[in-house]
């Protein structure tokens, strides 16, 4: 009996503890406020890397809410039926874990010295702590309703976060446009939910893995599921919520958004793979998945070359970046029925898209908070009135260009490991498909390109005479995310052999998530 | 409002609390629960602010009292879930049940009875913790309209 087994419940325990604490002691004075933010994501982020540690070590876990031990999946008086709601965490969980740990930390971190002139912080970082509960829990549970009160918590703590700083009603339209369409993609989820529920009167999804028959109502079911992720990831089609609210949210939280969208895509992956597998029709459904990538691709960065303000340039190029996501993992679900196919691209490739969202993760994050520091000594967002920063803010810059060369997938940073991978097995799959990919990479190239030269080169400007670096704990947050993206560049096989592999395989095997909770057969 | 309206408030007031308060009490027992109870109980009090002066009203309901009703409620409900963990068993674990002279903590009778307010372990309790957070959350979006009503100055007179 120790800590170690509830690991799975503090994950998601300790970010509510302190997010509801914070609007009442938080209160009482400006250091117990930001002292209870940092510790209380320090705790999560060391439980949530701890608890990835635990199931890459020694396998998935799986966690019973209200059970008289946490690993009773199923009661001895139930009926071989699991009752009550469960957390399965399995190696893809646990990748999950992995980023948004990292990328949470690093969004408080910063947040910190942004918002330190600025009203309501108590509640500001109370939201921040609710979204990463709700992102966590996302990626955590085993149960659909459960799945969708979580997804519920991160859109609206999202919504409300976008909102925040009502930057003269933009910020506010921005934030009612994410709520609306979440709300409403929301319900579209339940329904699919309520619909799997009539049929197989239960809501563990390792249940309904098992009793899966592929009705017709089943494969409704999973459009009404899978739309809604594809809009929560900002596949191109439901995408156009993506660069309002990436660029009118404060910086560090576009950079925990970019992992929120991002555990919209966890969803989407787990019901293809764990879900359904191969009881769907996994080519067509592969090519559907590969055609919202390539159109996300494609669209993403062709609307992002002519955007003039920075953030909302950098928002359509996560949208051009997921597309590289739901490539990898659609040519892998279009490979699952053939076993040589599979071997030859389909696993390298699902290895490429599941390795780039921690990458894209990574390296977005870093550009959204570079972004996020020019914009915070100048007060300035379009490129034409920025230029010459490169003279005062050198770290920012070198920390620019870090993340930049690792988005248009330059060696030695960790964009360029994934893109390869992503290439060469794409390539093998359909040449026409890599083809596009290479040069959506180098338009990404050529408009970041743009950015940088507006925003740092050229003579100093008179009216930045005055401006200086970004405070220290910006620097940290930046710093800590760019020497990541560097590491992940230059020992890209022992990330892929250790998380991610790891990951691809948990996805790939449907009766391993099964016997988690059914037990071995 | 009118004299009549603000009578008949008046009247009605402590009855939509009693209401509230015992469909919160009764959760376990009876259809509704914390949600539905504290839902209830702001209704009472968004009919207060409807019936009387938003000025007066807000001096006896004070916004701060809400705010701490929210987050009590919300730590109470979470600290009950940790309890479990301490207790060596796991989260939300019903640790207070079927514990004789504990609170809650009578045995439920089989078969068909009238039901036992005494049941249940932490179930009650975190009904009472889910009422009192919606209570003091429902309260201050109505609080909040009503605040912009008032500075956008739509009614002079206070939306009397």
């Amino acid at each position: 009996m120790s800590f170690t087994q509830h690991t799975p419940a503090l994950v998601v325990g300790i970010p509510l503890l302190f997010a509801f604490a914070l609007p009442l002691l938080g209160k009482i004075h400006e250091k117990i406020r930001n002292g209870l933010a940092i510790i209380g994501m320090l705790l999560t982020s060391a439980t949530g890397l701890y608890l990835a540690y635990q199931v890459f070590a020694t396998g998935a876990m799986a966690y019973v809410f209200g059970a008289a031990a946490p690993d009773l999946t199923i009661p001895p008086d139930s009926g071989g039926i699991p009752i009550r709601i469960i957390f399965s965490i399995d190696a893809f969980s646990a990748f999950m874990i992995v980023i948004i740990s990292i990328v949470g930390l690093m969004s408080t971190l910063y947040s910190l010295a942004t918002e330190k002139l600025r009203s309501g912080q108590a509640d500001f970082f109370a939201l921040l702590l609710l979204l990463v509960a709700g992102v966590i829990g996302m990626v955590s549970t085993g149960d659909l309703f459960n799945l969708f009160v979580f997804l519920e918590i991160s859109s609206l703590a999202g919504a409300a976060l976008v909102a925040y700083r009502i930057d003269k009603g933009l910020a506010v339209e921005a934030g009612l446009k994410y709520a609306l369409i979440s709300t409403v993609a929301g319900l579209f989820f339940l329904l699919g939910v309520a619909i799997l529920y009539g049929q197989y009167g239960t809501l563990n999804m390792a249940v309904i893995a098992q009793n899966i028959r592929l009705s017709r109502l089943d494969i409704i079911a999973l459009v009404l599921i899978i739309v809604p992720m594809a809009m929560k990831c900002g596949a191109v089609p439901m995408h156009m919520w993506t660069p309002d609210a990436y660029s009118r949210a404060p910086a560090a939280i576009t950079a925990f958004l970019v992992v929120s969208s991002q555990a919209g895509m966890y969803v989407l992956f787990r019901m293809f793979f764990t879900m359904f597998n191969l009881n769907l029709n996994t080519v067509t459904f592969g090519w559907v998945v590969i055609i919202l990538g390539v159109l996300s691709m494609f669209i993403g960065v062709t609307m992002a070359i002519p955007q003039k303000d920075v953030k909302r340039l950098m928002a359509y190029h996560a949208v051009s970046q997921s597309g590289y996501m739901l490539l990898g993992v659609g040519v892998g679900l279009a490979t699952l029925g053939n076993k040589e196919l599979l071997d030859a691209c389909g696993r390298t490739a699902m290895i490429g898209g599941i390795f780039h969202i921690m990458n894209h993760a990574l390296y977005k994050g870093l550009l959204f908070l570079t972004a996020g520091a020019v914009i915070y000594t100048t007060g300035k967002r379009y490129l034409n009135d920025l230029g010459g920063l490169g003279h005062t803010m050198k770290y920012t810059m070198i920390f620019f260009i870090i993340g930049a060369l690792a988005i248009a997938g330059i060696p030695p940073f960790n964009g360029f490991a994934s893109k390869f991978m992503l290439y060469e097995s794409v390539f093998l799959f359909n040449p026409f498909i890599a083809i596009i990919a290479i040069v959506v990479s180098i338009l990404t190239l050529a408009s970041f390109m743009k950015v940088f030269h507006s925003m740092f080169m050229g003579p100093k400007l008179p009216q930045f005479s005055e401006a200086k670096e970004v405070p220290a704990s910006m620097l940290t947050a930046m710093g800590v995310l760019a020497l990541l993206v560097v590491a992940g560049g230059i020992f890209p096989d022992i990330i892929v052999r250790n998380i991610v592999e790891p990951a691809v395989n948990a996805l790939l095997e449907q009766s391993q998530y099964i016997g988690l909770v059914m037990g071995a057969k | 409002m009118s004299k009549i309206v603000r009578a008949a408030a008046d009247f009605l007031y402590p009855f939509v609390m009693i209401f509230g308060f015992y469909i919160v009490l009764h959760g376990h027992l009876t259809p509704g629960g914390g949600f539905q109870g504290g839902a209830v109980i702001a209704t009472g009090i968004a009919l207060m602010f409807a019936a009387h002066r938003y000025r007066e009203i807000s001096l006896i309901f004070k916004k701060a009292i809400f705010n701490v009703c929210e987050t009590f409620g919300l730590l109470m409900f979470i600290t009950f879930g940790f309890a479990g963990i301490f207790f060596g068993k796991s989260f939300l674990y019903n640790w207070m049940v079927n514990i004789p002279g504990m609170l809650f903590g009578e045995a439920v009778a089989y078969g068909q009875n009238a039901g036992n307010l005494n049941t249940g372990g932490i179930i009650p309790l975190l009904n009472i913790a889910v009422g009192v957070e919606v209570l003091g959350a429902l309260s201050l979006i109505i609080y909040y309209m009503l605040t912009y009503v008032v500075k956008m100055g739509v009614n002079k007179e206070d939306a009397s």
